[in-house]
């Protein structure tokens, strides 16, 4: 193949010449070129390897149906893996490297797996990777290497250092494809006043329109569609633009490449937009590929697309060869032809059809062709670019007759037909239907809310297609009229697409998949081993599964099936289109979402003065909450002990703030309490608070909390953190569903209120020189409230305790949360106050033995934690009933219960527990939940649910912590470790 | 993505809401004391092709829990209606 740039023509700058550079030779590139129009320019026939038999591959297309052309971009921390060289716009500065090829494109030492073809072919695998070896052990190593050798390009090592971001739009009209038919729709949609997406992937509007050459009539049509357009403000046209994806309910997925085409983005742009459209209605406007043949050698460079090499020819001015033969079985490729020879080439056309139609017959022997009607390529020599085409007679019947002819040749382009881009229709609606016609599969003019217009639904005429666009639009305005020979629906097409001989093979290896090297006898394998569905046959021999998904190669793989199935195509189907369309990068669906701004950060009103303070923080949910305030030199085992053994001594305050609140108004709220708390909470008078656990519907835990009563109809619920927004979806799906007799209202007020507990000795000491308020055990006995006034802040003061001190939890108006603890502080020194944190507070409940979410985990009941005593048998409650499954009610079930663990050494949440003597296999007995060392009992302790646990206290069991490889043994002991009779909380 | 329809917001990304469960299934009454009945009720689903009623509740909105109409087939949505005037 010998392309080179012409002297005029092309829709090209040649004012400026632009620093191109592939495998380090600089390439002629002008602004306007793709990096694969630069590479024919310069000559460059062999641009990539191919996967598996590492063949000398060269440019086919010129859109993003390329299987070839894929190349590493750029470089450093902008390397960018299989990038399709003919969507890559030429740049200053753009530096592109070949993949897969070692040591170079021209000698590659993997072509060695050509000879080895017979064994790479389908089910290679599959086939493979058993035996002889004992196991799979040697295959496994083999596999490193093989993965190697077969791939695509690099993937990137470096954090990518621009910046993507995404947006929400909403619109009556998304058009995708901006040709003749998506523009046509547009301006009449547009005039309508309709708001109107137009997507379009290219960097120009225009579509096949932007592939005539340069003056033709379409191109002062397409000037003043431009500019109508542009003085739309209704009409968004987004170019450089995919829509990749088309969802339920008319939303789309677009990817605006807003930076691609330059070398690094202008400061403050993003790389890549990610727009997500919501639509009332879609026209896809996204025209057709074309098909190419399948012959022995249809992979040499020099074979490419006829659309493509026309595209080359006026779009880009390229001559992609000097002597060419047209190989066709439909009218589509004969104004390309002609065009051709117009630019000087020696053009043969092979039409596989006995008679092309008379007036492209008397065209193309005026351009001077050499037209072979009834005539194929049986086969194309050359090894690294295209020597000769192989021509044979076809017989009416399409089998092949006679010897072949050689054609001397650099080019031989294909066009076997055209299959509609019908990809977002799929993914929307499912499987097409096939026109036998146009041998080919088409989506509908109309279902649903979207119209399909132009190429796509096999329009035969430009003029036909603007007509569909005006309509489908809107009808609005004139209808715009062009007649041009670019009629790009491959009229009057003889169906037949493969050329073999008759005995069905080719001589020489023929390709279906270019880009995942599938070869026509890997399909005719396939079906010989007894393979019959489509979705089978692509997944075995891999065909349609490369980065392109198949976009030039489904069509004949199917075809082939169908053919030796001896059925019909519509009978054999079509695979599954999902998206994306063309490959999107993750970052642009990522966008800013991503490390600390993945989700919000909830932080309570009081971490500022935990940050200021030293505190290491930790993440629950979403929440930031004090872990530790270390002292100097401190590591978190020293920081946690220290903290909890201080509020046993002296007193403590801890942030709380994140416990869920709800507020549950209205004459039935206590009566709602009841039913979802499994104790009674009729009874519980005002000033009064109450310790409550509810169940899930069937019947294991869900959470727990204290409810106080602040008068008639208000009641102040708090959850735990985890639980909080669980806890209140529920409560709101029992009243607005089968609850809907109770008057009662729940409102989250987790936000309203900061929550601050301090426990410990002293606690009632400080608060009452801090309130002024009696606080005395009788004016506040435990689980009773009080209102108090600090700093002139009104608070509510909750007598409570989790750490099993004395202890109360203050509520206060969150915007005050911050003041109010620094308050505390300072009033807090002639006390020792110290805060602590959320492993402290572990700590302390741990020695208790009270529960939290590892505990309270989703598989554990009432009984299971020993709270089934706090479930009333006087009222129905939810999970009342399913609580009593005989399941759950096996006494062998696991059980809480406290270890002490024997020697100096902590175990792990999450280890299995083992009789003494018993093998450590299985999953053993139960399993430890919470594990802290216990400052108060100076050793390392642990709750843990254990079969039968309350029937074995004093026995000492082992503790396998198969993570960490150790184990260790723990006596087994109630988990009420500390204070059990709770006088330091209740004194 | 599907677009829900809000009897009170209007029509809002599926994001904002969050399945709840089949609403044509009746939670049994308080005192209902048959464990058949509440484990029909909690476990015993049927698994439509097809027309569906089901409960959504609008998470990031309203709060309201509604009864949406929707094509487990095709996704389509026919409408919706708040729970609490039309729940089974």
């Amino acid at each position: 193949m010998t392309a080179r740039r012409l002297k005029t023509g092309g829709r090209i700058d040649r004012s400026r010449e632009l620093s191109v550079k592939f495998d380090g030779k600089s390439l002629p590139a002008y602004p306007g070129d793709t990096l694969a129009s630069a590479l024919l320019a310069g000559g460059q026939q062999i641009v990539g390897r191919s996967f598996k038999y590492h063949r000398p591959r060269g440019v086919v297309a010129a859109g993003v149906e390329e299987p070839n052309a894929l190349v590493h971009l750029r470089s450093g921390d902008r390397h960018e893996p299989n990038v399709q060289a003919t969507i890559v716009e030429a740049f200053d500065g753009l530096i592109s490297t070949p993949q897969n090829a070692w040591p170079s494109l021209q000698f590659d030492v993997g072509a060695v797996n050509g000879l080895l073809s017979r064994f790479f072919g389908a089910g290679f695998y599959y086939k493979t990777f058993i035996g002889p070896f004992g196991g799979t052990k040697f295959w496994m190593f083999c596999e490193h290497f093989i993965r190697k050798a077969a791939g695509m390009g690099q993937a990137p090592t470096l954090p990518d250092p621009d910046h993507y971001e995404k947006i929400n739009a909403f619109c009556d009209l998304v058009i995708v494809g901006a040709g003749p038919a998506g523009i046509s729709a547009a301006l009449a949609a547009g005039r309508k006043g309709d708001s109107v997406f137009l997507v379009e992937q290219d960097r120009d509007l225009g579509g096949s329109l932007l592939s005539e050459p340069v003056g033709a009539p379409s191109d002062a049509w397409l000037a003043q569609a431009r500019a109508e357009l542009s003085d739309l403000p209704n009409v968004q046209i987004l170019t450089r633009t995919t829509a990749f994806g088309a969802y339920d309910c008319e939303v789309f997925g677009l990817v605006e490449r807003v930076q691609d085409h330059v070398l690094a983005p202008e400061e403050g742009k993003p790389r890549q937009r990610y727009w997500v459209v919501r639509a009332k209605r879609a026209i896809l406007a996204t025209g057709a590929i074309e098909r190419p043949m399948v012959f022995a050698g249809n992979d040499v460079p020099g074979v490419m697309l006829t659309s493509a090499v026309r595209s080359y020819l006026n779009r880009y001015a390229v001559l992609a060869g000097e002597r060419i033969v047209v190989a066709t079985n439909n009218d589509s490729a004969y104004t390309a032809a002609i065009e051709l020879a117009k630019a000087g080439a020696k053009v043969t056309i092979c039409d596989l059809r006995q008679a092309a139609p008379p007036p492209f017959v008397e065209s193309a022997r005026k351009a001077g062709i050499d037209l072979r009607s009834g005539h194929a390529v049986l086969k194309v020599s050359g090894g690294k670019s295209v020597k000769a085409a192989h021509v044979v007679r076809i017989s009416p019947g399409g089998k092949i007759e006679g010897n072949a002819t050689r054609i001397a040749c650099d080019l031989v382009t294909v066009s076997g037909g055209w299959a509609p881009a019908l990809h977002l229709w799929s993914q929307r609606f499912g499987k097409p239907q096939y026109n036998e016609e146009l041998d080919a599969f088409l989506p509908p003019a109309e279902k649903g809310t979207f119209s399909c217009v132009g190429s796509l639904v096999g329009s035969p005429s430009l003029r036909d297609t603007l007509s569909q666009g005006h309509k489908a639009g809107g009808t609005i305005g004139k209808e715009p009229a062009l007649f041009g020979h670019a009629d790009h629906w491959g009229r009057n097409l003889a169906p037949l697409t493969v050329i073999a001989k008759a005995n069905g093979r080719t001589p020489g290896k023929a390709f279906v998949d270019f880009q995942h090297d599938v070869k026509l006898a890997d399909i005719d394998q396939a079906h010989l081993e007894g393979y019959v569905s489509v979705e089978h046959l692509k997944r075995y021999t891999t065909s349609g599964m490369a980065a392109d998904q198949g976009k030039t190669s489904n069509l004949n793989a199917l075809a082939r099936m169908a053919e030796l199935r001896g059925l019909a195509i519509p009978s054999v189907g079509t695979t599954t289109f999902r998206p994306p369309y063309t490959p999107v990068t993750i970052g642009a669906v990522v966008g800013h979402d991503h490390g600390l701004n993945f989700r919000p950060t909830r932080l309570t009103t009081i971490h500022g003065w935990h940050k200021h303070n030293g505190s290491v923080m930790i993440e629950t949910g979403a929440w930031l909450r004090p872990w530790y305030y270390p002292a100097r030199g401190e590591d978190i085992n020293d920081a946690y002990i220290r903290e909890a053994a201080h509020v046993r001594e002296h007193v403590g305050i801890v942030d709380v703030s994140t416990l869920g609140k709800i507020a549950v108004q209205g004459p039935d709220a206590a009566e709602f309490l009841n039913r979802i708390y499994v104790n009674g909470f009729k009874t519980l008078p005002i000033g009064k608070l109450r310790y409550g656990i509810m169940l899930r519907e069937d019947g294991f835990v869900f959470d727990d909390g204290a409810t106080t009563r602040l008068s008639e109809h208000d009641y102040f619920m708090t959850t735990t953190t985890a639980n909080a927004a669980n806890v209140l979806a529920r409560a709101e799906y029992l009243i607005q569903t089968a609850w809907r007799d109770l008057k009662v209202h729940v409102t989250s007020v987790t936000d309203q209120w900061s929550a601050i507990a301090i426990a410990g000795p002293k606690s009632r000491a400080l608060l009452t020189a801090l309130t002024g308020a009696e606080l005395s055990n009788d004016a506040l006995p435990n689980n009773h409230f009080a209102d108090v006034t600090i700093a002139g802040v009104g608070c509510r003061l909750h007598r409570m305790s989790f750490s099993g001190e004395l202890a109360y939890e203050l509520y206060v108006p969150a915007k005050r949360g911050r003041q109010i603890w620094e308050e505390l502080i300072a009033a807090g020194a002639p006390y020792n106050l110290k805060p602590y944190g959320l492993e402290a507070m572990g700590a302390l409940r741990i020695e208790k033995g009270h529960i939290t979410g590892s505990e309270i985990e989703g598989r554990t009941t009432l009984k299971d934690l020993g709270l089934e005593g706090f479930a009333s048998s006087k009222k129905p409650f939810v999970g009342s009933v399913l609580r009593k499954r005989p399941v759950l009610e096996d006494p062998a079930r696991p059980s809480l219960v406290g270890l002490e663990i024997v020697g100096n050494t902590s175990t792990r949440a999450g280890s299995l527990l083992y009789a003494l003597n018993a093998p450590t296999k299985g999953h053993g007995e139960g399993w430890v939940s919470s594990v802290t060392y216990s400052p108060a009992l100076k050793m390392n302790i642990a709750l843990a649910l254990l079969s039968r646990g309350p029937e074995r206290f004093g026995e000492t069991i082992q503790v396998v912590d198969f993570v960490g490889n150790q184990t260790l043994q723990g006596k087994v002991v109630s988990h009420h470790f500390f204070d059990p009779e709770g006088h330091r909380q209740n004194g | 993505m599907l677009r829900i329809p809000c009897p009170v917001c209007g029509l809002r990304d599926e994001t904002e809401f969050s399945y709840g469960e089949d609403a044509s299934v009746r939670r049994p009454d308080m005192n209902e004391a048959d464990q058949k009945v509440w484990h029909d009720y909690v476990f015993i689903r049927d698994n439509p092709r097809g027309p569906h009623k089901e409960y959504w509740h609008h998470v990031s909105g309203c709060r309201q829990w509604i009864v949406v109409d929707r094509d487990t087939l095709t996704h389509e949505i026919f409408g919706s209606a708040l729970a609490c005037e039309v729940a089974a």
